[in-house]
């Protein structure tokens, strides 16, 4: 067996990306519910964390990225453009979330340290810097086709990012900035990035549970009983004002 | 002292004592505020002619403020600032009040230690951990230990106390040439996993049990020369080991393995103005709660305890504390707690399991979240005194960040 396959008794691997590198705001939590989403339905799913020093399985289900400071993004950007897997599992069907600077460095470009870096351009999409730092809490509309609710999360970026042709936002903003104050984040095939930082699916079970339905393939998942993240979601959404449904 | 100084100094002291007549506040920002408006160097010249120690670091600087006053207390009066105001202003206000004494220490939040370090010109700054802390506001962890570093490159006759568990800290405290290095252990270590010097990974050796102890890890850094320093001074059952390799018993009545470690730091600082450990030691067991941390209150037959955790480091420290016992959680996000809660997935609550958690606070929905993808059963009350209901007669352990805190000390009636 190569070192970057992945074999073991489990329906789903599900790898932390770089987690010396790009965690900042509770990333683990992304990892620790899908893995529990996923084995409420008798889906046994295995958690792994690929440090940066070690190569990344080619054969996982999803790929995880997190937040970080600017050098340690730079770093995994390099890392995983000289690392290759992450490109070659996105190109066998893989599934991939990320969030804040692990979203921002999967597109063409990104600044960091006052320097344009180079992305995997995994996603149509270039970011730069902004006027100032989005601080706060961010909601927005989904796009119809994802069938979900409204986004809820937490931002603080200083960047902003500009989407192409070749990937659709995730939602219209309706309070906080998200991409650039209109559109928030970006997807296309089973790639999907978000500003919406740290534990962003917490405040999103069914956003988690669309990433579980495209590892699987399966249309549909036995529902959960969502009683307190629907109950935190309906709080924070009324914070904003935003219209829950 | 100059006269505008004087006139400060008296200024900063009358409206201390008129914001606390008028049940404004305890008057520890305030004074500081109003001395500091007619002479903006007020602080220097209220530090002038002083030995002062300053204490800094994310976790456990009030505390280990507490102890070091207590231990230097031994050569003479020492100004300190014990109400956890640690910014200029609040040292201003405890010097002001203090009037003339030989000794002060400190507590420095950690963002303005080289301001406060070049004006009061200590003799001693001890350096306690950097961990992520409040960070939809705060300076990264990195970014922290770069600006301590040039802070202490700026002021090289300065002794430090620093601890060799933590690599932000000893990479901060480098190239000072009179470093007194700590072991008080490492719990948290997911922000030190790279190297603030080269970018390499740290490894982390557990050491061997002895004792029955729990000895703190060694570490080095596998790309280039950092490395844990040799600590002078360690903890060792109940027990502090000084430079010289006395052991000394420390009677502490604040809980957990984390204050045994923040009592040897205290002694190490106390010993750089001269006080003997076995002198010191003595002092510590004086110490019963700080401001409210640790203390029990009774409550209708049930025996409530406050520890305060700030962020995830400062959790693992609290669950280490708390007996096993009804425990209730209370998180706020409100503008002094940061108002992100995404740092919960950083804590791992498992500690919590088998034991009657409860949990409150305008954040509970977050904490009820975070629980149950943790395993953690939990029941959400809406009020302090409803937890308190919810308990039998007994121990009631109380976690909580900071306003939740103050809002359950609030609570108790301001008896701590």
């Amino acid at each position: 067996m190569s070192s970057n396959t992945v074999s073991s008794n489990s329906d789903l691997t599900i790898v932390w990306v770089y987690p010396d590198l790009l965690s900042t705001y509770g990333d683990r939590g992304n990892q620790l519910i899908l893995a529990r989403r996923a084995g409420r339905r008798g889906i046994t799913a295995r958690a792994l964390e690929v440090r940066s020093d070690q190569p990344l399985p080619v054969t996982a289900d999803i790929y995880l990225l997190g937040g970080g400071e600017d050098g340690p993004q730079a770093l995994a950007a390099q890392r995983l453009i000289t690392d290759g897997a992450l490109h070659r599992a996105v190109e066998s069907g893989a599934v991939v979330f990320a969030v804040c600077a692990g979203y921002q460095l999967l597109g063409h470009s990104f600044f960091a340290k006052g320097a344009k870096c180079s992305g995997l351009g995994l996603l149509d999409l270039n970011s730069d810097r902004g006027p100032g730092r989005a601080v706060g809490e961010l909601a927005g509309e989904v796009d119809p086709r994802l069938r979900m609710p409204t986004l809820t999360g937490f931002e603080n970026h200083g960047g902003r990012t500009h989407l192409g042709p070749d990937c659709a936002p995730l939602a219209r903003v309706t309070s906080g900035v998200g991409n650039d104050g209109s559109t928030e984040g970006a997807w296309r095939g089973k790639v999907l990035g978000t500003y919406s930082h740290g534990p962003a699916l917490s405040r999103n079970p069914a956003l988690a549970d669309l990433l579980l339905r495209w590892a699987t393939g399966l249309n549909q998942l036995p529902a959960l009983d969502d009683t307190w993240p629907d109950k935190l979601r309906a709080e924070r959404l009324t914070a904003v004002g935003a219209v829950t449904r | 002292m100059p006269l505008r100084a004087k006139v400060a100094s008296s200024v900063s002291r009358t409206a201390a004592a008129l914001s606390r007549a008028a049940g404004r506040g305890d008057g520890s920002v305030i004074g500081g505020w109003l001395g500091l408006k007619i002479d903006k160097d007020l602080l220097s010249h209220l530090a002038a002619g002083r030995q002062i120690a300053l204490i800094s670091g994310t976790n456990g600087k009030t505390t280990t403020t507490r102890l070091a006053t207590a231990a230097v207390s031994v050569r003479g009066e020492v100004a300190t600032n014990s109400y956890g105001a640690n910014m200029p202003t609040g040292h201003t206000s405890a010097l002001a009040k203090a009037g003339a004494t030989p000794y002060a220490v400190l507590e420095v939040d950690e963002h303005y230690l080289a301001q406060v370090i070049e004006a009061t010109h200590p003799r001693v700054v001890a350096l306690l951990n950097l961990s992520r802390d409040q960070l939809d506001r705060a300076k990264e962890v990195a970014m922290m230990a770069q600006l301590w570093r040039e802070a202490l490159a700026a002021a090289p006759e300065i002794r430090v106390v620093a601890n060799a568990d933590d690599p932000m800290v000893v990479w901060a405290a480098a190239h000072v040439e009179l470093v007194t290095w700590f072991s008080a252990g490492q719990r948290w270590t997911d922000d030190s996993w790279v190297c603030p010097e080269c970018g390499s990974a740290i490894e982390r050796v557990p050491a061997a049990t002895d004792n029955g102890h729990e000895p703190a890890a060694d570490w080095h850094c596998t790309g280039c020369a950092l490395r844990r320093p040799r600590p002078h001074w360690t903890v060792e059952s109940d027990g502090v080991i000084d430079p010289q390799g006395g052991w000394h018993r420390v009677f502490l009545q604040l809980p957990g393995r984390v204050n045994v470690g923040n009592a040897a730091t205290a002694l190490a600082v106390a010993a750089q103005f001269g006080v003997r450990p076995e002198q010191g030691a003595t002092q510590l067991a004086q110490v019963t709660s700080v401001a409210g941390r640790y203390a029990q209150v009774e409550r209708d037959g049930r025996v409530v305890r406050l520890l305060l955790a700030k962020n995830p480091a400062s959790w693992l420290e609290a669950f280490d504390m708390a007996e096993e016992a009804p425990t209730l959680l209370s998180i706020n996000a409100r503008d002094p707690d940061g108002l992100d809660t995404s740092w919960l997935f950083d804590v791992d609550f498992a500690p919590l399991r088998g034991r009657d958690v409860l949990i409150t606070g305008d954040r509970a929905y977050d904490l009820a979240v975070r629980l149950e993808v943790n395993d953690v059963p939990f029941r959400h009350v809406l009020t302090f005194a409803d937890a308190v209901r919810a308990v039998p007669p007994g121990r009631l352990e109380v976690i909580a960040n900071y306003t939740a805190f103050q809002d359950i000390r609030a609570e108790l009636d301001r008896v701590l």
